[in-house]
């Protein structure tokens, strides 16, 4: 027995070091667990696929044939899809797939720059408020609240008759500005929540500056819902940008939208559905392969996701479930 | 409960006057009604463009602040919402058409809901067996389909139908037959009728969202440690499931109550104007297009009170759902 | 067959639980025997992920349905496992009951403690509503609430954690079961508390002559409450035993490791054993025995074959040298290596140490605020009043208290380095009070916490090294020093240098709490704030890091202000401590002195609740029982507060209660010179 006692070590602390499961994981584990879950969800995949080709589709798809979305086929009007028009022609004889793509175009850029602006705002006024406090916070909270007392839709619509002559940014601009109050509501209560957290108090008890901590602790924390949000936020604008632009109040002529294709597209649609149904279809394709996305980045980025959920995330489905209806619905 | 609720309600009246006021200054200083009598044939002279602008109330010459004085206190002491555009009551416009949106929206959102909290929960505890997946997959299509794409899609299957069959089967236009005679049960049955295309675009899309957000909740609570006690207690899978599960899970659905109606109030406006409807939705594009600026700001009060009141609504469906709110 | 003695049979039990998308399933229960007999208690005693809390659902058929559960559990010889849902519903509640462990989520939150009680009379008895509710305030006097009619009525966010735990008791015999299965029952709740649940639950199953079945990480609870005790490591038991036998001659040397590593009240000084390495994960189960790559005594046999449990029925080992420890009876550190600690080479006489924090007459309300939108005031919540601090350098003061005494607002006051509400707070001679921004940024230097949860105090997002250099780049140190200085300190807490790179969740909770203690050092602070810095970590693994703070205070000459509200530890580490109640400083001395000494009847209550982890220590114990819970802190009332649960001023004559109402007692020291003081107006004299 008195041989089988090991020699003392004074090293108390090394002996902690025995293997463990994740001591051994490379430093890049999280990445790679994160890549590794979302190619695990089908939908993701499948969604990011779609969302590629249809980029591919709106900016390479119009070098494919010699019409222009403005070009007129004097030859041919309302005709079905034919191999000198791929997707048919309007009333005018437009070729419908040079302006569906054109409009795609255009919604996509809308859709990306909406929501891109949007989270970036409800990002910094989240956590300012969540962080700071007091009346910063009060104040700012009840400027949300008094934002979300109009469905977006009406105060946009109430302004675009002064932006007529503005063109489309302007519109991106106002679809942003209706677009970031319930995020940033979220992002208030995380910052919240996230500054009681004791990695925050500790930067607090070192003296690192609350700016600094804004940005190195508490936006990363919270980038996971962003990224998630950001991605949803780009099929709600999308959303938003085609009901506005379908009633005329958003993008208009010269411009064209997948909005404004349905609303030409519409009376014609029982007759001739191939004016209506390629925009439409390609509309809902679109936010519905960004909503897969956004459902599987969020799964793979919760490692709770499978089991019991973070509370976080909830507030992050409830950002999600209410703001895709509340863009456009 | 009632000090909480008061509580609430002053916030909510002291959100509405604020934002009343915004809207009518947004839509004072957007609109251009001087624009809408400048194109009248023959051209009125400037000074009775601002005659009858001043009798209005709609003179751009005047202060903003002051034609909202003038306009808050007609409203506050005789009800009187002014005049539109035309010269007609903006109160008899507001009066003919407010039923016609009310009764869309609220069966709109209760059958959304109903149907959504009860598939949502079904989904949670069937997770992911076929229907739990097929309910996904129709959600996710549903909301990625903008709400006037919705009715659309619904009118054009509408039409599709009634060439196919010959029949006048269902019937979209508008929310009653001009001149239908008959009974009381003729009478309800041609409502009914109409009322099936719009509705089913507004509930579709609550359907999804409840039925995604209470599947959530649902997941949350099938995890959690007081369903464990109920059943240790002796209590059978399904019935905790029922009287301790579901009871919780519903009560975040008050909070998404309040933002759903904000959608609801958008879609409203769209499905009224597809299937011609004659209510607020469809008054307020036709204000916008022809500068009415009373008008605006009418469907907008009406917009205001609504939300908050779903707000209201959801604030007490919550502290009568949740004790602990209570206190 | 079963024996009719043994009421509940568990033979192999095992249970798995399946892998998401495909992956291979967990085992976390594999193969456990288990008999309960009529009326005993049974202690489980395991670390986190032992499969102890799984075991017990198990027996219930409460897991998840990714569970898979195969073997026998039979009770009174009917088999449990496999029955259908509907034949195990009236079994469970009437015949085995749980106790589970957080009371707060254990209670559906929106309907009413009484209804929930009468729920589960009405489920298994016929009778009708109005005898289920009086049956309810039955069960709530039972287990010692007061007012039980109106307690009925209460929602259970209206019920403090201890009051919640007694009406989890109260539903849980509401059918006077056969079995009782506590899971970690008073592990949320304080230790004056604790005891009192304990004994409820000793009352509970003397009034049913329920068997017990008690699930414990703490060895103190078990050795105070068991009678048999079954050890569980790695899903398996490992050894079960009387309780007296298994603590005085452990078999298994992962029984004899857990005794060693755990602090005593009533032991103190030399280094803890700590048992080196950290449980197996499921996945890294090799076949051999799960215990053997931490065991000192193991050999090459140990590495090919899982032992299985062998010995005489009434002591059963699941190890090769069970039958070597029978007869060596060695003392925990005979086996394990335990560190040296050096000697603090500081000046042993107190007086000539300079002062390194002294607080004075501490005070802190929060406000009270109503309103929706435009807050007022309408109170004021007196969360620290009164609190006296004195540390000089290179010693340890332990600072105690339960929840709710302000132990962490005290911390936050004087870390927030600024002017407090009243009193004074000196730190390094420096007075807060007169500092200004750049001056509180040079001394921020000095003074750096450790926190209680090791995960919640890194940033999940950074690399450990940046982790580690934050506060040195708060204190603008240039770059090639802070390159210079992280491996050291990574060395100096006993991790690799090359960790350096990985991030926080690749380490284990020991190792994450080495990682918050490099961070606090390396800006060379005079002063550490530990607060409950080891309470998240698991006996085994907490032994490591207290070592470790004991080497790092000898070392660099650290002075340390250790909160905990675990008064065993406190008496490990600390040189001097100082008791918390309702916001005031109650009592402080040193350690020796209030310990052995105590004059405070609440220190008195205090260190009786503490279970020790030694069954005939125990016995012989008297009990002081604190009753109630504190009151709320939002009045300030006259006289002492203590007085409301206090024996002392109940067993006092009126005439001299009189001064317990009307003045506030001071802080008197003990005799002169004696570095011993206690506020009370009538101090308890003598040994404790």
């Amino acid at each position: 027995m008195t041989g089988a006692v090991p020699t003392v070590t004074t090293a108390d602390a090394v002996i902690e070091n025995a293997p463990t499961t994740v001591a051994d994981a490379a430093p890049a584990g999280r990445g790679r667990l994160v890549l590794g879950r979302l190619l695990a969800a089908r939908g993701a995949v499948a969604g990011t696929v779609i969302v590629l080709l249809l980029f591919l589709l709106a900016f390479v798809g119009p070098y494919l044939t010699h019409w222009h979305y403005t070009d007129i086929d004097y030859a041919a009007m309302r005709q079905p899809p034919s191999a000198t028009h791929w997707f048919g022609t309007g009333g005018l004889g437009q070729d419908v797939y040079a302006q569906t793509l054109r409009g795609l175009q255009k919604s996509l850029i809308i859709g990306l720059l909406v929501a891109l602006l949007s989270t970036v705002v409800a990002g910094l006024v989240g956590a300012c408020a969540g962080y700071f406090g007091g009346w910063t916070d009060r104040l700012l909270i009840f400027f949300v609240d008094l934002m979300l007392v109009f469905p977006s839709f009406l105060v946009i619509t109430i302004i675009s008759p002064r932006l007529k002559n503005t063109g489309w940014i302007a519109f991106v601009v106002l679809l942003a500005a209706f677009n970031w109050m319930i995020t940033a509501r979220v992002v208030r209560s995380m910052t919240i929540s996230l500054k009681e957290r004791e990695f925050v108090r500790a930067a607090q008890f070192m003296g690192v500056r609350p700016l600094r901590i804004i940005l190195r602790h508490i936006l990363p924390n919270a980038a996971s819902y962003l990224i998630v949000d950001a991605t949803i936020a780009v099929g709600s604008a999308v959303m938003s940008e085609t009901a506005l632009s379908y009633f005329g109040f958003g993008v208009k002529a010269p411009d064209v939208s997948l909005g404004t294709l349905i609303a030409d597209g519409t009376d014609a649609a029982p007759t001739y559905p191939w004016m209506f149904y390629f925009a439409a279809g390609l509309l809902v394709l679109f936010v519905l392969a960004v909503n897969l996305i956004g459902d599987g980045l969020r799964d793979a980025l919760d490692p709770t996701a499978e089991a019991g959920r973070a509370p976080s995330r909830r507030a992050a489905r409830l950002s999600r479930s209410t703001r895709t209806p509340k863009g456009s619905r | 409960m009632l000090r909480y609720l008061a509580k609430r309600l002053a916030y909510y009246l002291l959100l509405l006057v604020v934002s009343v006021f915004l809207a009518y200054a947004l839509s004072s200083a957007s609109l251009n009604p001087r624009a809408y009598f400048e194109a009248k044939q023959p051209r009125p002279s400037a000074a009775a463009v601002d005659r009858q602008l001043t009798a209005l109330g709609i003179n751009d010459h005047t202060p903003i602040v002051e034609r909202f004085g003038h306009w808050s206190s007609d409203l506050v002491l005789h009800g009187d919402l002014g005049r539109s555009i035309n010269d007609t009551s903006v109160n008899a416009e507001f009066g003919r058409r407010i039923w016609v949106s009310l009764r869309l929206m609220l069966i709109g959102s209760l059958l959304g809901m109903l149907l959504g909290v009860a598939g949502g929960a079904w989904s949670a505890v069937r997770q992911y067996r076929i229907s739990d997946r097929a309910l996904t997959i129709f959600s996710f299509v549903v909301l990625s389909t903008p709400v006037f794409l919705m009715a659309l899609f619904l009118k054009n299957g509408a039409i599709a139908l009634n060439q196919a069959s010959g029949h006048q089967l269902i019937n979209f236009t508008g929310y009653e037959t001009p001149g239908l005679t008959g009974g009381f049960g003729a009478h309800l049955s041609d409502w009914a009728v109409h009322l099936l295309l719009p509705t089913l675009s507004l509930a579709l899309g609550g359907l999804a969202t409840y039925s995604r957000y209470q599947r959530g909740t649902m997941l949350d609570v099938l995890g959690s440690d007081y369903l464990r006690t109920a059943e240790a207690k002796g209590l059978t899978r399904r019935r905790a499931l029922v009287k301790h599960g579901l009871r919780t899970a519903v009560i975040p659905m008050s909070t998404l109550f309040a933002y759903s109606f904000l959608g609801i109030l958008t879609g409203a406006t769209f499905t009224e104007t597809i299937f011609g409807w004659h209510g607020m939705g469809e008054w307020f594009i036709n204000a916008i297009n022809e500068n009415d600026t009373n008008a605006v700001v009418a469907v907008n009060l009406f917009a205001a009170v609504v939300v908050l009141a779903s707000g209201f609504v959801a604030d007490a469906l919550h502290a009568a759902l949740d004790p602990r709110v209570r206190h | 067959m079963t024996s009719p003695a043994e009421l509940l049979t568990v033979r192999d039990l095992r249970v798995e639980f399946a892998g998401a998308r495909g992956r291979a399933a967990t085992p976390a229960v594999r193969g456990v025997d288990l008999t309960v007999r009529r009326g005993e208690t049974l202690g489980i005693v395991g670390e986190s992920g032992s499969g102890k809390s799984v075991t017990a659902l198990a027996v219930l058929g409460l897991l998840p349905g990714t569970a898979g559960i195969t073997g026998s559990v039979e009770l009174d010889g009917r088999e449990l496992v496999g029955l259908p849902g509907r034949e195990l519903a009236r079994i469970r509640g009437s015949r085995i009951a749980m106790v589970f462990q957080d009371p707060l989520s254990a209670f559906t939150p929106v309907y009413r403690i009484g209804d929930q009680i009468a729920e589960a009379v009405l489920v298994h008895q016929k009778v009708d509503k109005a005898a289920a509710r009086r049956r309810a305030a039955e069960l709530l006097d039972l287990v010692g609430i007061p007012d039980p009619v109106r307690a009925l009525d209460s929602f259970p966010h209206e019920f403090s954690g201890g009051m919640r735990q007694r009406a989890m008791i109260a539903m849980a015999v509401a059918n006077e079961p056969d079995i009782l299965l506590a899971d970690e029952p008073t592990t949320a709740l304080d230790v004056t508390i604790q005891a009192q649940v304990l004994d409820v639950l000793r009352t509970a199953q003397r009034e049913t002559g329920a068997a017990l079945v008690l699930v414990s990480h703490d060895l103190g609870v078990i050795a105070q409450m068991a009678d048999r005790v079954a050890v569980m490591y790695a899903g398996r038991v490992v050894e079960t035993a009387g309780v007296d036998e298994l603590f005085a001659a452990p078999r298994h040397p992962y029984t004899l490791g857990l005794i060693g590593a755990v602090p005593r009240l009533d032991t103190r000084g030399g280094p803890l054993v700590p048992i080196p390495g950290t449980p197996p994960a499921p996945s890294q189960l090799t076949g051999g025995c799960p215990f053997a790559p931490r065991c000192p005594l193991a050999e090459d046999r140990c590495l090919t074959g899982e032992p299985q449990l062998t010995g005489p029925e009434s002591h059963l080992a699941a190890c090769v040298r069970a039958d070597e420890l029978a007869e060596r009876r060695p003392a925990p550190a005979e086996v394990y290596p335990v560190p040296d600690v050096p000697p603090s080479a500081l000046a042993p006489l107190r007086a000539d140490r300079e002062p390194v924090l002294r607080v004075s007459g501490l005070t802190k309300t929060f406000p009270i605020l109503k309103g929706a939108v435009f807050k007022r005031r309408v109170g004021e919540v007196y969360a620290v009043d009164g609190v006296e601090l004195d540390i000089r350098r290179g010693e340890t003061l332990g600072l105690v208290g339960e929840s709710g005494s302000g132990k962490s607002t005290t911390l936050f006051e004087v870390l927030g380095l600024a002017r407090p509400e009243a009193g004074r707070i000196e730190l390094l001679g420096q007075d807060t009070a007169g500092l200004d921004r750049a001056a509180v940024h040079r001394l921020r230097a000095q003074l750096q916490i450790v926190f209680q949860d090791p995960m919640a105090s890194l940033d999940p997002r950074m690399p450990i090294g940046d982790v580690i250099a934050e506060p040195l780049r708060a204190q603008r140190t240039p770059k090639p020093e802070i390159d210079r200085r992280i491996p050291d300190l990574l060395r100096l807490v006993g991790l690799e240098p090359a960790h350096a790179s990985r991030y926080p969740h690749e380490f284990s909770g020991g190792q994450r709490q080495r990682i918050s203690i490099a961070r606090a050092l390396a800006v060379e602070p005079q002063l550490l704030v530990l607060d409950e810095p080891v309470s998240a970590l698991d006996v085994s693994i907490q032994a490591g890091v207290l070592n470790l703070l004991q080497r790092l205070k000898a070392e660099l000459g650290l002075a340390y202000l250790f909160v905990s509200h675990d008064l065993s530890v406190i008496r490990h580490l600390a040189d001097r401590v100082s008791v918390m109640y309702l916001g005031r400083t109650v009592e402080q001395g040193s350690v020796e002195a209030v310990f052995n000494t105590p004059r405070h009847p609440y220190t008195r209550a205090l260190l009786s609740a503490v279970p020790l982890p030694d069954p005939v220590a125990e016995r012989a114990r008297e009990r002081v029982l604190l009753a109630g819970d504190p009151p709320s802190p939002t009045e300030r009332r006259a006289g002492c507060r203590f007085r409301g649960r206090c024996a002392v001023y109940t067993a006092l004559a009126p005439e001299l209660r009189t001064r317990c109402e009307q003045e506030s007692p001071v802080l008197l020291d003990a005799a002169p010179d004696a570095d011993h003081a206690a506020a009370c107006h009538y101090p308890t004299e003598g040994q404790a």
